[in-house]
């Protein structure tokens, strides 16, 4: 069974969305086998339906026809307007009435049928084979064989495009993100869809607006695991344009994802909760929306010995849970599980933590026989009752940013403990013992 | 007609004494203390646990202890840092695995604060979520809202999530199901005070359950001894708790 769209917008996809053999008949028809797909949709008419409400919800405007070979289902498509069934053994009846025309033949061989009255794909049909061959040689029988129905042949594969893209070109200028977000709805409706019916998922979201200005604005949303979720990659895209608005209003727009396979992960009945991926990802992108861009993530520290040297993983935020904890390992999840045995497990029993002022506190200092002993800085003041120090540090003195500094810690009289240095642009409080 | 006479009157005719009004235990997790665990039965899930007190009392210490025996459970911890304070070196070096650790930098905003972690909690799937506003001026920390407190302890009900809110005073009332107060007892220098290698070791903290139920006291050691070895709960003074 071969199935055949005639007509114009991106055919091949709609094709491609039911077929892996594709074949470009023509630029305005898309040709595709389509056998064994009546497990899937039925009966022909069902899977010829399904076709059309997919051209229509791309956007093409295409005539379908389902037929036993692909000769006969590109004439019934090219013929008749909307869906065409070509009964299996009755394609030269069903056919009849087209005209010869659409065989598309050479214009010499158009104009000897016309002087014979040969009209229709009936009358062409009923002519003799061998008169037909001595007088109009080998085309002549290939139209014969395509006016009846009859003719064999295989598809000429076309390959599938790897890159799934969409492009809307706007009749006016849209200013407003409301309405940008009904089109973008729409062109990712369509990604999910061709992604969903090729079984992959993507990770990541292209979208490029192209201004009024003539300049271009290009944002790409990263995620940390390969979804289809459409509403959510829709959220993702809003937010992200309301925190980087367009400079001016657009005119077209760009929207592409990275095919990739979906990740198939199997839950364990031990593994604790993790946040959903992709609605971490998006109260992430809710949060930074408050908080600012680059303020949410997973710390990493740097291999340095600089102070407060660390940086925000913002990409791949969170570890991915393991599949299951280690036999024998402590879930603590079940009811009762409070008390765990300390010998389970190597952590500090009860750490020391510290809190740090960012940026630190500017402070004055007085020392006494070179040992500080009162502190003001903002929204801290007092005697300094206890203190151990200095302990030199420095580092970086091979670069261009070198830091040196002796750190003191100190019981203050307000009753905290602080950790102040002392640099060469003067004294900081870096922050407090908790 | 009191509810008690009808619960007695409901209970006759159906035969025996019914648990209707009684809400099941929260499960509840290990701080990694086990003198705050046995005094106040580990941290519930789905409720909002209170630590509060001075600067320097422990709180910081006792976060990070939560925070770190969260993440070796395996757990995702979420941290909205409203004083942006949080301070990763040390996280790290008492066991925080920071990968599974969300750290939220508020930059000196509560109300910022508040909201991230309404989000987070709405999100779901996090072990612990942490609020810290322990460095956030107590006028500013007042002036939160308790219906910004209910709405908290709202999104987190029915979820498995330890929602904690580091503080200088207690702000919650009513909607914290746990109150911890804690308190500096002393600070452990190593040598005296003219020894020049002379290092701060850790401190002594008391742990005042507030709420639930009677005032009980738990005493902890934080820091680890100058010869590196743990002190908590292995002394006869540390570990004890005893009723106010």
């Amino acid at each position: 069974m071969f199935a055949c769209l005639h007509g114009t917008g991106n055919l091949a996809a709609v094709a491609f969305d039911f077929s892996p053999l594709v074949e470009r008949t023509a630029p305005d028809t898309v040709t595709c086998d389509v056998a064994g797909l009546d497990r899937l949709f039925g009966a022909a008419q069902e899977l010829a339906a399904a076709l059309a409400r997919r051209a229509a919800e791309t956007g093409a405007q295409a005539d379908v026809a389902l037929a036993a070979n692909p000769d006969a289902a590109i004439c019934a498509a090219r013929g008749f307007s909307g869906v065409s069934i070509v009964p299996q053994g009755d394609e030269a009846k069903f056919l009849g009435r087209l005209p010869v025309s659409l065989l598309r033949p050479s214009a010499e061989l158009q104009e000897t049928l016309e002087r014979w009255g040969i009209r229709r794909f009936q009358d062409l049909a009923a002519l003799p084979p061998l008169g037909i061959a001595e007088r109009l040689g080998e085309e002549g029988l290939r139209l014969r064989e395509l006016a009846r129905g009859e003719a064999e042949r295989k598809l000429t594969p076309l390959e599938e495009p790897s890159r799934f893209e969409e492009e809307l070109d706007l009749e006016y200028p849209v200013e407003l993100l409301e309405p940008l977000e009904f089109l973008l709805a729409r062109l990712l409706n369509g990604l999910t869809t061709r992604l969903a019916t090729r079984g992959l998922a993507t990770n990541e979201l292209r979208l490029c607006l192209y201004l009024e200005t003539r300049a271009t604005q290009e944002r790409t949303l990263r995620l940390p695991v390969p979804s289809l979720d459409g509403k959510s990659f829709l959220k993702l895209l809003r937010l992200d344009l309301a925190a980087h608005p367009p400079a001016a209003p657009i005119e077209r727009i760009k929207l592409g994802v990275n095919p990739v396979k979906p990740q198939a992960a199997q839950g364990g009945l031990f593994v604790p909760a993790a946040p959903e991926p992709v609605k971490l990802e998006l109260t992430l992108a809710r949060i930074q929306a408050i908080v600012g861009e680059g303020r949410a993530g997973c710390p990493e520290l740097l291999d340095t010995h600089r102070p407060d040297a660390f940086r925000m993983r913002t990409g791949d935020r969170l570890h991915c849970p393991k599949a299951l904890v280690e036999p024998g390992g402590q879930t603590a999840l079940s009811q009762g599980a409070v008390l765990a045995p300390r010998g389970q497990c190597c952590l500090s029993p009860a750490p020391f933590a510290f809190r740090m002022y960012r940026p630190p506190r500017m402070a004055r200092v007085t020392l006494v026989s070179g040992q500080p002993s009162f502190l003001a800085a903002e929204r801290i003041r007092g005697r300094i009752l206890e203190r151990a120090g200095p302990w030199r540090t420095c580092g970086d003195w091979w670069t261009i940013d070198p830091w040196s500094r002796d750190e003191w810690d100190i019981a203050l009289s307000d009753g905290a403990l602080y950790r102040i240095y002392c640099e060469p642009r003067g004294w900081f409080v870096e922050g407090s013992y908790d | 007609m009191s509810a008690a006479v009808l619960q007695k009157q409901f209970e006759s005719l159906l035969g025996g004494h019914l648990g209707w009004q009684e809400k099941p235990a929260a499960e509840a997790v290990p701080s990694g203390i086990p003198e705050i665990d046995r005094a106040t039965g580990g941290l519930p899930r789905g409720c909002l646990t209170e630590i509060f007190g001075a600067p320097s009392s422990g709180r910081a210490s006792l976060l990070v202890s939560i925070l770190a025996w969260a993440t070796a459970r395996q757990e995702f911890c979420a941290l909205v840092d409203a004083e942006d304070a949080f301070d990763p070196l040390s996280a790290a070096a008492a066991g925080v695995d920071l990968p599974r650790l969300l750290w939220i930098r508020c930059g000196h905003n509560a109300e910022h604060a508040l909201r991230a972690a309404d989000l987070l909690l709405e999100g779901g799937g996090f072990g612990v979520v942490a609020l810290d506003l322990g460095d956030t001026p107590a006028p500013a920390a007042r002036r939160i809202s308790l219906t910004s407190w209910f709405r908290l302890r709202r999104a987190v009900e029915h979820t498995p999530t330890v929602l904690i809110a580091v503080e200088r005073q207690s702000n919650a009332k009513t909607c914290a199901s746990l109150m911890l107060e804690l308190s500096r007892e002393r600070v452990r220098w190593s040598g005296g005070k003219l020894d020049s290698a002379r290092l701060l070791g850790g401190m002594r903290v008391a742990v005042a359950r507030r709420k639930p139920g009677l005032a009980i006291t738990a005493v902890f050691e934080s820091g680890a001894e100058p010869n590196g070895a743990a002190t908590i709960g292995s002394g006869q003074d540390a570990g004890q708790f005893v009723p106010e």
